[in-house]
């Protein structure tokens, strides 16, 4: 199969006042399509900023990131924001919904960025899909943890994204819920065709995924195919 | 993937735009609140000028009652009666003059305006009188009609009489409106009008009197302009003037435009204060929207698509601000007239301008853009990954663009400024003014963070000392605040300042030995009687002044009509046609100080040439200095004189001042009159002497100064009305920015109190701490503002005004506390939240 995400010496810093700080160094793996794949790792070891230049939220220090078949460090800002649009879907810990727009809404905006017609169609369709079709004239504030993850799980697979990046999807969530939302990323994955890239500590999750990238102190410790 | 372009999808935008809007209108209040108190102001101004304008250019005939007039103010010469006969004779004619007028009935007296008229007029505007009938019939029944306000006063009813000079008549009715009078001179000597071949039975139409003749004509076909190419100079000459309606109007409008100008700038400094209003309301609004710009981006959309949507939003709302802040304006507009009343020359009706109704809408937009623009920018900064990790925001705008938007703005106050004052200085030094306040207040603030950090005193109590910390750790809002309330207190002190300083200016009250009676028109032969007459009724004659009338024959050997002609001199052309009333005595008094050269008290014949004292303003506008020669035409014989010296006069000063001051010696035997003034006790004594007088001396006016400080006094109050209900403007809106403000520091301050509250803080130490800092900035930038608006407001009065004012007490005695107990409790709002709630719900609440 076709690699979508590669990624080559990749390295990243911050600098904090006159201290440099590396949190990326010599990163190197590739994804190909339709893979489950998770990146886990204790706090603070660079797990969810290397999910950041993967989905091209930030620009490296060093070495490129390839996602369907693109540079990303040669894109401008607003062009690696239409990729994003295009083929990348996102799930975050604290799912981020639009707190102004309705679920419905929420769901419909990256149709809608497109110019796909009968957007909020498909975003009923969706939100039914993920058990939420009684909730689209909600706002966020309205919605449960569990019921605003589900949301941004529709609006993650609203725009058919080839790749889904999920940043700790259950780490705000209880167990029961979070246990529910996995499952239902996973359905819709599997449904969708759609590449999956997993940042989080929780081991068990990251078992169910094809393979696992274990991250300490900013480099890559092990790579391992997960016993699915 | 180079070549990848999105399109904006405006659509789209729009639909994101009013989606967001509406979940958070609330939000918004602030800057709506702001942009149309800010836009009313200025609307209400704008629109009552314009109506005020047009009003008076669409009356222009009825104010003066005819097409035009040729005035004088003695008869007619040769030339100028050729001219007007040569204009087909005057359709009406008019002699007016000021005398003590008694009413036999209750002996009462009072200083009027005489107005002898003859027949026909006003073709223009009504004579409007109480019976109706009068108006019509009062010259073939050969009686008057007296200013209504008077016959209040005095209680004189239809029926009565009225004795002037030596005339004797019937008062007719009540006169209510009419044509040629000026409000504010109505208010010291009101007119009665009687008919015109009454005036020379008076007996009152003598030498040194101060009499004008008015020829009034009808000629609704004349084009003004022409005529006034036509006849004016060759009027000139002839020692006459032309007046024509237009002109007139135009005169009277600028007049009215200058106070105008003045409320303008009031209300632009309302609208400015909005402004503040509104990039600080905006401040909020999109530090609360940085999070979904971060998520927009993150989902796909441009920098330019999420800065638009925001953009969008504030536009479109400055235009509804604009739209609403101008309909308030309008309305509120209907308020003047009311506040002014007595004080306007014409019947306002109001309606509508269209192009201030324009004006109001396009500022509303314009200025919410141009403010907003700075907070809205941060939007571009925004970078995609805050949706992962807050600490990951760089929202810092770049040196380039804060200056970008300063400097547009400041090209905006600049240009709207210069709009409202039609003079770039007076535009430039108003936004300086700004620029320096602005300076001043954030050098305060920056100076008192640097002192607290420097000599920060360690001993006091924790609470003490964490609510002084607060004022300069990280992201501290110190200048902010002190920018606010600074600017906002500094205004509306300066308001009150300002007051102030026209009060003392104005102020007339007499003091100890002050002249508060001034007698008028007495002629030479009565100086002495009138003097004893004032002496026997206990009352002292302070100051007995001799009136000799001239006019500039010539300057330095060059003669007025020679100098009038040539355009290359630039002699102020009142100097030419004034005719001056001079004097002569021995010394200068105490309204003068001498400039240059020596006063000469006494003419002796050794002197070539008549040594006179002019007074500055007299010098500057003739162009002459000391040892200059300027002839005067003393009623017919010339004299030469000789610039002596220069003086400063005081104008300003309750009492007789002259331009030209002869030495004893040289005037004494030419054509005269004389003034001679005293101090009366009471209002009672001055009505006893003041009949002694009108029957004794039927000649003399008589002008009591209460009665003028009394009118000045309800002038000053009128307009201070207006003023105060445009400081109100500024107040309001002085809270709003208030309140934005405090709001805008809201989440640094629950950030830090949710954390103490974690650790165990309790609701009276965390109360206490943001209580204690809020009263720091509160007082620190109220007394800034007030302090930096006396210093100013003393400039003002010493350099601009020459006065000593007293300021009011009000900004200290009640702005002070009053603002910053405003401060602490909208402060000390935002901790509530805080006390009320667990430290997690609060979180999760406010999203920190």
């Amino acid at each position: 199969m076709a690699s979508i995400l590669e990624i080559s010496n990749l390295a990243k810093c911050y600098t904090s006042g006159s201290k440099t700080l590396k949190v990326l160094d010599d990163i190197n793996f590739s994804i190909t399509e339709k893979e489950t794949f998770s990146i886990v790792g204790p706090s603070g070891s660079g797990k969810t900023t290397l999910l950041g230049l993967c989905a091209g939220l930030d620009k490296p220090d060093s070495g490129t990131v390839t996602l369907n078949g693109v540079e990303l460090s040669s894109l401008t800002e607003d062009e690696r924001a239409l990729l994003r649009n295009k083929d990348v879907g996102f799930v975050f810990q604290d799912f981020q919904l639009l707190p102004t727009l309705t679920a419905l809404e929420n769901v419909a905006v990256p149709l809608e960025l497109q110019g796909v017609k009968h957007a909020m169609k498909r975003a009923a369709e969706l939100l039914t899909k993920v058990g939420l079709g009684d909730r689209g004239n909600h706002y966020a504030s309205q919605l449960s943890g569990g019921e605003q993850q589900r949301v941004a799980l529709a609006r993650a697979f609203a725009n058919d994204p080839k790749i889904l990046f999920a940043d700790e999807p259950t780490g705000n969530l209880d167990a029961e819920t979070g246990e529910t939302v996995v499952d239902l990323l996973f359905e819709l994955n599997k449904e969708l065709g759609t590449t999956l890239v997993l940042v989080t500590h929780d081991m068990e999750l990251a078992q169910k995924t094809q393979n696992i990238l274990t991250i300490k102190g900013g480099r890559i410790a092990n790579l391992t195919k997960a016993s699915v | 993937m180079s070549g990848m372009k999105s399109s904006l999808r405006l659509g789209w935008l729009r639909k994101m735009a009013w989606r967001d809007f509406k979940a958070s209108a609330g939000k918004l209040s602030l800057f709506m609140v702001s942009i149309i108190l800010g836009v009313a102001a200025i609307v209400s101004i704008q629109s009552f000028g314009e109506t005020l304008k047009d009003n008076i250019a669409l009356q222009s005939k009825a104010l003066m009652g005819a097409d035009f007039k040729i005035d004088s103010d003695h008869p007619l010469t040769e030339e100028a009666q050729a001219i007007v006969d040569s204009l087909g004779g005057a359709d009406a004619e008019e002699i007016s003059f000021s005398s003590m007028a008694l009413f036999p009935k209750n002996q009462a007296t009072k200083l009027l305006q005489v107005r002898g008229i003859s027949n026909g007029f006003p073709f223009y505007g009504k004579l409007e009188t109480q019976p109706e009938s009068a108006a019509e019939d009062f010259q073939e029944k050969q009686g008057a009609l007296l200013d209504a306000t008077v016959m209040l006063q005095l209680n004189v009813k239809v029926g009565d009489t009225i004795k002037i000079g030596e005339v004797k008549l019937p008062v007719l009715g009540a006169v209510e409106a009419l044509p040629g009078s000026n409000a504010v001179f109505s208010a010291i000597a009101p007119p009665v009008v009687i008919p015109y071949p009454f005036i020379e039975k008076t007996g009152l139409v003598q030498l040194g009197s101060r009499i004008d003749y008015e020829f009034y004509f009808e000629a609704p076909d004349q084009d003004m302009e022409l005529l006034d190419q036509a006849i004016d100079n060759r009027l000139d000459e002839a020692d006459a003037d032309l007046d024509t309606h237009t002109s007139t109007s135009e005169r009277l409008g600028r007049r009215y435009e200058n106070f105008g100008k003045f409320l303008n700038l009031v209300g632009f400094i309302a609208l400015l204060l909005g402004c503040v209003g509104i990039a600080s309301a905006t401040t909020i609004y999109i530090k609360d929207k940085l999070k979904s710009v971060a998520i927009l981006k993150c989902l796909g959309a441009s920098r330019k698509q999420a800065f638009l949507i925001y953009l969008i939003q504030i536009g479109v709302l400055g235009l509804v601000g604009g739209i609403l802040g101008t309909i308030a304006g309008l309305l509120l507009q209907q308020l003047f007239p009311i506040l002014l009343e007595g004080l306007l020359p014409v019947d306002v009706a109001l309606k509508l301008s269209w192009p201030v109704i324009f004006l109001g809408i396009f500022i509303g937009a314009f200025m919410s853009l141009l403010f907003a623009l700075y907070p809205l920018l941060s939007t571009l900064q925004v970078s995609p990954l805050q949706t992962l990790r807050v600490s990951a925001s760089d929202n810092q705008q770049s040196s380039k663009t804060a200056i970008a938007v300063s400097l547009a703005i400041l090209t905006f106050v600049f240009l709207f400024a210069f709009w409202l004052l039609e003079d770039w200085k007076y535009a430039a030094s108003f936004l300086g003014g700004i620029l320096v306040v602005f300076s001043i207040l954030g050098g305060i603030a920056r100076a008192f963070k640097r002192l607290l950090r420097k000599y920060f005193p360690e001993s006091w109590s924790f609470t003490s000392r964490q609510s002084l910390r607060n004022l300069f750790r990280p992201q501290n809002q110190t200048v902010v605040l002190i920018l606010a309330i600074g600017v906002g207190s500094f205004l509306i002190s300066t308001l009150y300042f300002t007051k102030d300083i026209l009060l003392a200016q104005a102020n007339l009250d007499s003091e100890a030995n002050q002249a508060n009676m001034i007698l008028l028109d007495v002629q030479k032969d009565q100086m002495t009687e009138v003097a004893q007459t004032l002496s026997s009724n206990e009352l002292p004659p302070l100051d007995q002044i001799p009136i000799v009338t001239m006019r500039v024959q010539s300057i330095n050997g060059r003669d007025n009509a020679n100098l009038k002609k040539d355009t290359t001199v630039h002699i102020n052309r009142w100097i030419l046609n004034h005719e001056f009333r001079t004097t002569y005595r021995d010394s200068l008094i105490a309204s003068e100080v001498l400039q240059a050269g020596t006063f000469t008290g006494t003419f002796t014949e050794e002197a070539e040439v008549v040594p006179i004292s002019v007074s500055d303003n007299f010098a500057e506008d003739a162009k002459v200095g000391i040892g200059d020669r300027v002839t005067f035409n003393v009623q017919g014989r010339l004299l030469e004189t000789e610039i002596g010296s220069i003086r400063t006069v005081d104008w300003s000063r309750m009492q007789l001042n002259f331009s030209i001051v002869f030495p004893a010696g040289v005037l004494e035997r030419a054509p005269q009159f004389g003034v001679i003034t005293t101090q009366v006790p009471d209002a009672k004594a001055s009505a006893a002497i003041q009949q002694k007088l009108v029957k004794a001396f039927p000649n003399i006016s008589i002008l009591d100064l209460r009665q003028v400080l009394s009118v000045v006094e309800e002038l000053l109050t009128k307009i201070s009305y207006i003023i105060n209900f445009m400081a109100f403007f500024s107040i309001l809106i002085g809270i709003i920015v208030l309140l934005g403000a405090v709001r805008t520091s809201k989440f640094q301050r629950i950030r830090e109190s949710v954390l103490l509250r974690t650790m165990g803080a309790k609701s009276k130490q965390i109360l206490r701490i943001q209580g204690l800092e809020y009263l720091y900035l509160g007082l620190l930038g109220t007394l800034s503002g007030i302090l930096l608006s006396l210093l100013g407001s003393l400039l003002l009065a010493y350099f601009a005004f020459d006065t000593a004012f007293i300021p009011s007490a009000i900004p200290f005695l009640v702005l002070l506390p009053g603002i910053t107990a405003l401060v602490l409790a909208i402060g000390l709002s935002n901790s509530r939240s805080v006390i009320k709630r667990s430290p997690l719900e609060v979180l999760r609440k406010e999203g920190v």
